[in-house]
């Protein structure tokens, strides 16, 4: 496809979480790894909002983190716009840094508080050398104006300001090196619904006016079903489906999609009934061999527990579960 | 009318500062009937927690109740003494906390929380509280309850311990049940099934609820009725299904519309401009009114007092008064 903006093959990234060597040596352990995202593939296209959902532990930072160079994959590939993001080549990563940006969850940790708003949102310009002189001043002006602030704002301090406004200085400051690609991890779960719905409303704005395109990392479904249009859900690292939202929301094909749209309250009050949920998420440093969904699964087979699902093809996008395999001829080892 | 099991009456808390007194409720009126799960919702800052708080004497200094009255099954509850206080707490009043990590002492075993909690309140020996809290723990959803029960509070997952608080909280069978804010710590597949242990162990031992949660989503599906704070008033409280299928505060449909859904369509959020006031700068008036789409001279100048309309709802907000809509239109 020439519109897909990124691509993403085979992500994974392990996390060395062994106790210290002496530890090992005495208490006879084995280095133990987490897989925080495992084998993760899927395209994003030009302009639209691509959404990340999962519970605690399902990778979807990691993955936002590798996405914008911020962390280096143990294996796969990365193609931004065709290129495949070289993390050892300083230059090559500086060229591509500048096409995306990020905004993260808490605005009260990711702004620093000993400079001027009008600094923070200078500074990509500055360092990618964009502009100079009073020009800057006027684009930070411009920005502030952008996301609903004042120009006169730019001389304040971040904490002159609250949750929601410093969300839209992050904002600012994302879009001032003028990229293309924006990456929002949990952009609203710091904030209040009324606030919430101020920036969502201002993040699809912005996407209109400047052709955008979002990965959107969230633990809230109703927020992803209202922001995007293509969903990828993550348990445990691994990408369980994906779909276009609608046909997410209406026919999910893999359980566990179709556990989390049970699970979230309904404001309807449609009286819909609701299969009760049972289980936690395990923990990923020994996740359950074959599918890790299987011991939440209503539809466990024998061999859930020991082969793991490949991801095939649906309707709108992929899903990985041996219950669709079904009837299919089973490719891998049985 | 039977008498409600809890009763607020013109509750207002105070914090003394520096720079004057902050008020962090405003005579703040309401009632809780048996067996009833009553829904706070609000956002930050608009005084869900510390209406919990003040009920169970459990304010932390400087804040004080400068006003009004909390009655418990017609007793006088907000002036007791410390000590007195102290029975009511965990005997007839139980609470569920936020952080389940932060509401259990890690250096002690689940059975001996339990034990000693239920000892404090009920004459049981050693032998017939261990019987108890085995039940409890069964009760609320642990599995192998009874071998369990001697771990830490750190061997269970965020989930189970949060399940662990319940059953600390009903182990004296309280009469009502505080729980602030349960399950937003916990994620969404865990949060659906605490909300139903909580639910449906309370209404087989015929408590009351009062939950507090910034999650509509959470009192639709739990409470029978809902009262929704801002800025330290009470806007609106009636049942659930009236104030969320039509809620008349302007506060209210506004917060409702914000809130995505997973079954709506619409291409934008409702968005109410501004944020909720600060304490020190609450307008004069309806707290609401620099935001309200529907202001007009009274609501600047007056401050609107809960209007009965019919149903058990009443709406503080001047659209609704009858006698002011002849007067001035």
């Amino acid at each position: 496809m020439s519109d897909t903006l990124l691509s993403v093959h085979g992500l994974t990234r392990h996390f060395d979480v062994s106790k210290p060597w002496l530890n090992r040596v005495i208490e006879r352990d084995d280095r133990q790894f987490l897989t925080a995202s495992d084998d993760v593939s899927f395209d994003i296209r030009k302009g639209e909002t691509f959404a990340l959902v999962g519970e605690s532990g399902s990778g979807k930072s990691t993955i936002a983190k590798m996405i914008v160079g911020l962390l280096e994959p143990s294996a796969g590939e990365i193609r931004f716009d065709g290129k495949v993001m070289d993390f050892a080549s300083g230059a090559a990563m500086r060229a591509l840094r500048r096409r995306f940006q990020m905004i993260f969850q808490d605005p009260f940790a990711s702004l620093n508080p000993r400079w001027r708003v009008g600094d923070i949102i200078a500074e990509p310009i500055r360092t990618f050398g964009l502009m100079r002189g009073a020009e800057i001043g006027r684009e930070v002006g411009r920005l502030l104006d952008v996301v609903g602030l004042s120009a006169a704002d730019a001389a304040k301090f971040p904490h002159e300001f609250s949750g929601g406004q410093r969300q839209r200085i992050a904002i600012a400051r994302a879009l001032s090196s003028r990229p293309e690609f924006i990456v929002c991890d949990e952009p609203t779960s710091a904030l209040d619904v009324s606030v919430q719905a101020q920036i969502l409303n201002l993040m699809r704005d912005l996407q209109d006016e400047f052709g955008l395109t979002y990965l959107l990392i969230s633990h809230d479904l109703s927020v992803v079903r209202h922001m995007s249009n293509r969903i990828g859900v993550l348990y445990l690292g691994r990408l369980v489906e994906v779909a276009d939202a609608k046909r997410l929301f209406t026919d999910p094909q893999h359980p566990y999609t179709r556990m989390l749209l049970d699970a979230v309250p309904d404001l309807a009050l449609s009286g819909r009934r609701r299969t009760p949920v049972t289980g936690e998420v395990p923990n990923p440093i020994n996740p359950p061999p074959g599918c890790a969904f299987h011991p939440r699964c209503p539809h466990v087979m024998p061999e859930c527990r020991q082969i793991q699902p490949q991801s095939i093809p649906t309707a709108t996008g992929t899903a990985a579960c041996h219950l669709l395999g079904q009837g299919a001829p089973r490719a891998q080892q049985g | 009318m039977p008498t409600p099991l809890l009763s607020v009456r013109d509750l207002v808390v105070e914090f003394p500062t520096r720079r004057g007194t902050l008020r962090a409720l405003d005579h703040v009126s309401f009632d809780i009937a048996e067996g009833e799960v009553l829904g706070m919702v609000g956002e930050s800052g608009a005084g869900k927690s510390l209406t919990g708080a003040a009920i169970i004497g459990l304010l932390e200094a400087p804040g004080r109740i400068a006003g009004g009255e909390v009655w418990l099954k017609g007793e006088r509850i907000d002036n007791l003494s410390p000590e007195k206080m102290r029975r009511v707490r965990g005997r007839r009043i139980g609470m569920v906390f936020q952080d389940p990590l932060t509401s259990l002492n890690p250096l002690y075993t689940v059975a001996e929380q339990l034990i000693e909690t239920i000892r404090t309140h009920l004459d049981l020996s050693e032998k017939d509280a261990r019987k108890r809290a085995v039940g409890l723990l069964d009760r609320v959803g642990i599995p192998a309850a009874a071998r369990r029960i001697d771990d830490y509070p750190h061997h269970f997952s965020g989930g189970m311990r949060q399940r662990v608080v319940i059953a600390l909280a009903l182990a004296a069978e309280p009469e009502l049940v505080i729980a602030d804010e349960p399950t937003t710590a916990l994620d969404v597949s865990v949060q659906a099934q605490i909300i139903d242990v909580l639910k449906e162990a309370c209404i087989e031992r015929g408590a009351s609820v009062m939950l507090i949660t910034h999650d509509m989503g959470v009192i639709a599906e739990t409470a029978d009725r809902v009262a929704v704070l801002y800025a330290g008033r009470m806007a609106e409280i009636g049942p659930v299904r009236d104030v969320i299928q039509a809620a008349e505060h302007p506060y209210t449909s506004g917060l409702m519309g914000a809130i995505p859904t997973l079954t709506q369509t619409a291409d934008r959020l409702t968005q109410i401009p501004g944020s909720m006031p600060r304490l020190n700068a609450i307008p004069q008036g309806c707290a609401f009114n620099p935001r309200c789409k529907h202001v007009f001279d009274r609501c600047r100048r007056d401050r609107p007092e809960l209007i009965a309309r019919g149903g058990g709802r009443h709406v503080a907000c001047w659209l609704f008064d009858g006698a002011m809509e002849k007067a001035d239109v």
